[in-house]
């Protein structure tokens, strides 16, 4: 089938979105850019392809009545063993990597031979990881690099103190493993680990194989066929597409949220390392648009680097200042004063969750003078990128669109994070198919 | 960036001209010559001839310091010194410059003035920096008032209020100085002079009315107002040069060239803008790359009206002497009030078939920004073309971040594609 692709390439993260001829989203697919646009952009294109195959999956599923009802379950089943897979795979390539780190480090003058240790960390990581992709289980991050780091943290620094070595040259390893494992192309044989995985979901039901075999083997079988693609976002300028291939994120942006909610006139857009306000037309013909200058004071990265500040989780945040009951005003979104904002506050006395709640405010503050820049808030808003995901920063856009703009209707997709990939898609989808842009 | 740059004779011509002036002005322990410092907008050029002493703008000063990446560290000099990060980077590089030993471009110490011309009193930090010059030369320093035309006419009142100045402090100050007597027949020839390089000034601005424009009005247009509007207005040289940009410029037309640029001619004229702003000076090639690359040329721009309003009309007149040199400062871009600025850009959108309007609002310039946003959003009302918006600085290259410039000049040149391809489709 042909299909059309869009790659989002951010600061913090890449996406990638695929779409069919008729602009319908099959697949989509998420990393993070690790300093590296051309892996980050090959691993974003993998995940929307496998994103797109558990598609296919369940358009070929949802023919067999017998399966009626359960289809979810079994997808959900199915992509849980395919990325056990997947992540296993890419565990024990930490692990070879690793061991030859540390061989390395004792051929130039470590001294003591570190294998015994690393053996006995992995097998632990080995077991304790597989757990993360037991039904139901939740997951911090989708990224191997968090999952598999803050683990290998964790039990390093046991194996560290019962076996008399250091940590610091553990973690050395680590660091200098993971980078070469992230960067190495994505793996092969995704058809096999996907029947692997078929198999392990056959064995726990009383399904008949042949009924769900057939049917999965020939959406495996189906070719998709990358017509087109744009690229997008920071790092559009490494990808090796001629240029009539890369498009402004603003306007792929403009067209993502058209595409997600057609009578959006308002985007909003809070990323890494910058905001945008944009103004959209009735066809998602971008009319007016403002962002930030150089300075990425209150975007994305400045709550990177609160977390970092509180020794917490990016994600952590927004529930953390959900629980504030007491608004305490933060003047400077400046990034650089960020840390000493807040500690000054902590000085003071002021509760944690009091304080990032105003951190919050304070961004969500300087979105709307930058929207206000760019002509105001007219009917739908949408609001997308990394941080519409906080639900701290978006109660607090809520409160500010109604208090200057009125009962606005504010749209909000858990989805978001892939506007300007599906804009991009879209616009691969027009120049691929030679339709008119409009 | 180190191809070769390509150069006609015309910047040639003016680099040699350039280079005599530094020379002249760090050689005044010889010559034996005056030094007035003044200001690019108001600059008193030929009443200064009068007088034999020598234009120095400290202005131009801080622009090629900046383009010769010096500027950073003068800043930051300024800055040790206790100036703040929000102060005028003009004033700072130039502050740098003095506490770095004066050297000028060329290499050697420059004269200490022996007199402030403030020729400008639209910008109040011109004030300030004229008084912290004062406090560090100890020299005369006449401060010419223009008042500014709020409601957008000059009137007699004001022009008078100029003349007086003119003729009770700002001639006097100068002849007590230099020595010369006041020649008003010399002056006269001085504005004859002007006004015959003044038309033909404008005659290679207008030539970007073509449909693939000879010239770039703003990056190329930065480089022909530079005789006009620093130490060669009145001059023979400045006739001269004139001419012969002009007839380089009929010479493109006639070979249906494109703007000139750093790597030779423009191949395709994408897209036709209008900008408002001063350009960033630190960063100057690769900004004008990035219009050159996406085919993007500058038809008309405001910041080459800043010495001086030309195209509408203005020329220095040898019968009407001070009272034209009073308009003249009276006229100066900046000191017209934004309903007149909306208005000239809405022209030059209309006359010069202009795809939209682009300003560069400068960090450090409040004289230049304060109100750019609503001009912005008037001119889009009245023209119905997109316009956009970048922030960069003058000369302090902390405040020019590449990728974001670059990432808001692609978002609209593919805004103005989008809405060609929505326009044609209807």
């Amino acid at each position: 089938m042909k299909c059309f692709i869009g790659i989002d390439l951010g600061s913090t993260t890449t996406k990638a979105v695929i779409v069919d001829e008729d602009g319908q989203a099959l697949g989509h697919g998420i990393t993070n850019s690790r300093s590296n646009y051309d892996t980050a952009s090959r691993v974003a294109q993998m995940e929307a392809s496998i994103s797109t195959r558990l598609t296919l999956f369940r358009q070929r599923l949802d023919a067999i009545p017998e399966l009626k009802g359960k289809i979810t379950g079994l997808l959900d089943d199915l992509e849980r063993y395919f990325r056990l897979e997947l992540f296993l795979e890419q565990l024990d390539d930490l692990h070879q990597t690793c061991l030859k780190s540390a061989r390395d480090l004792s051929i130039f003058g470590g001294g003591a031979d570190l294998s015994e240790a690393l053996e006995e960390i992995f097998q632990q990581l080995n077991k304790t990881l597989e757990s993360l992709f037991a039904p139901g289980a939740a997951r911090k991050s989708d990224f191997f690099r968090d999952l598999a780091g803050s683990a290998y943290m964790h039990v390093g620094e046991e194996v560290a103190t019962q076996m008399g070595l250091s940590f610091e040259t553990l973690l050395n390893i680590y660091d200098k493993s993971i980078i070469e494992v992230e960067n190495r192309p994505p793996a092969h044989n995704l058809d096999e680990k996907f029947m692997n995985a078929l198999d392990r979901v056959l064995k726990q039901t009383d399904i008949s194989g042949d009924l769900m075999r057939k049917p999965i083997q020939s959406a495996l079988e189906e070719e998709i066929e990358a017509c087109y693609i744009v690229g997008t976002g920071y790092g559009r300028v490494r990808l090796p597409f001629p240029k009539e291939h890369i498009r402004s994120e603003i306007l792929c942006h403009g067209l993502g949220a058209h595409l997600m909610y057609p009578n959006t006139r308002t985007v909003l857009d809070i990323g890494g390392q910058d905001t945008k306000g944009i103004q959209v037309d009735e066809s998602g013909i971008v009319a007016n648009f403002q962002m930030n200058d150089r300075c990425a004071a209150g975007c994305g990265r400045y709550l990177g680097y609160i977390a970092d500040e509180m020794n917490m989780g990016l994600h952590e945040l927004g529930p953390m200042a959900m629980k504030s009951t007491r608004s305490v005003r933060i003047n400077s979104t400046c990034t650089v004063f960020a840390g000493a904002e807040l500690r000054d506050r902590l000085a003071l006395g002021e509760k944690r969750e009091d304080i990032v709640a105003g951190l919050h405010r304070a961004i969500i503050l300087r979105a709307m003078s930058i929207i206000s820049r760019s002509g105001g808030v007219s009917n739908e808003f949408t609001f997308t990128g990394g941080v519409a995901k906080n639900e701290a920063a978006v109660k607090e856009l809520r409160k500010l669109v109604v208090e200057n703009y009125g009962d606005v209707k504010i749209n909000i997709d858990p989805e978001s994070i892939y506007t300007g990939a599906l804009g991009a898609a879209e616009f691969a989808r027009r120049s691929g198919t030679g339709s008119k842009v409009h | 960036m180190n191809t070769e740059v390509i150069k006609e004779s015309s910047m040639l011509m003016q680099k040699e001209m350039i280079a005599r002036n530094y020379d002249a002005l760090t050689s005044t322990q010889e010559n034996g010559r005056k030094v007035a410092s003044t200001f690019v907008p108001g600059n008193l050029n030929e009443l200064i001839m009068c007088f034999d002493m020598l234009n120095n703008l400290p202005e131009i000063n801080a622009i090629q310091n900046g383009m010769r990446k010096k500027s950073g560290a003068m800043i930051m000099d300024a800055e040790r010194h206790g100036h703040s990060e929000d102060v005028c980077t003009y004033v700072k590089a130039d502050i740098g410059q003095m506490s770095k030993g004066n050297i000028a471009p060329n290499g050697k110490p420059m004269p200490p003035p022996d007199l402030l011309l403030l020729s400008y009193t639209g910008c109040f930090t011109f004030m300030k920096w004229f008084e912290l010059l004062r406090h560090e030369y100890g020299c005369e320093t006449v401060m010419l008032q223009v008042p500014y035309t709020g409601d957008g006419i000059i009137t007699d009142n004001m022009r008078d209020y100029v003349v007086k100045q003119l003729k009770e402090e700002v001639i006097p100050a100068m002849e007590r100085i230099s020595g010369v007597k006041f020649d008003i027949d010399r002056l006269r020839e001085n504005l004859r002079r002007s006004a015959a390089a003044e038309d033909n000034l404008v005659w290679v601005l207008e030539s970007a009315k073509n449909v693939r424009s000879p010239i770039d009005a703003y990056f190329g247009g930065v480089y022909y107002i530079g005789p006009i509007f620093t130490a060669f207005r009145g001059t023979q040289e400045a006739v001269d040069y004139y001419r012969v940009l002009r007839g380089e410029i009929e010479q493109r037309i006639e070979q249906n060239l494109g703007p000139i640029t750093p790597e030779g001619d423009m191949p395709e004229e994408k897209y036709r803008l209008v900008v408002e702003g001063p350009p960033n000076w630190t960063h100057f090639r690769e900004f004008w790359k990035m219009f050159y690359e996406e085919g993007a040329v500058v038809v008309s721009s405001t910041y080459t009206k800043v010495g001086g309003v030309y195209d509408l009309g203005f020329r220095h007149d040898p019968e009407r002497p001070l009272e034209s040199l009073a308009e003249y400062c009276l006229g100066c871009y900046t000191n017209r009030n934004l309903p007149n600025r909306v208005e000239m850009l809405t022209d030059y959108i209309e006359d010069f078939q202009a795809d939209g309007l682009l300003i560069n609002s400068i960090k450090s310039c409040n004289s230049f920004s304060a109100g750019q946003l609503m001009m912005m959003q008037e001119v889009e009302k009245r023209t119905g073309k997109p316009a956009a918006f970048i922030e960069t600085d003058l000369v302090d290259p902390r405040y020019f971040s590449a990728a974001n410039v670059k990432n808001r000049l692609e978002s609209y040149f593919q805004m103005i594609e989008q809405k060609r391809s929505q326009s044609s489709a209807a």
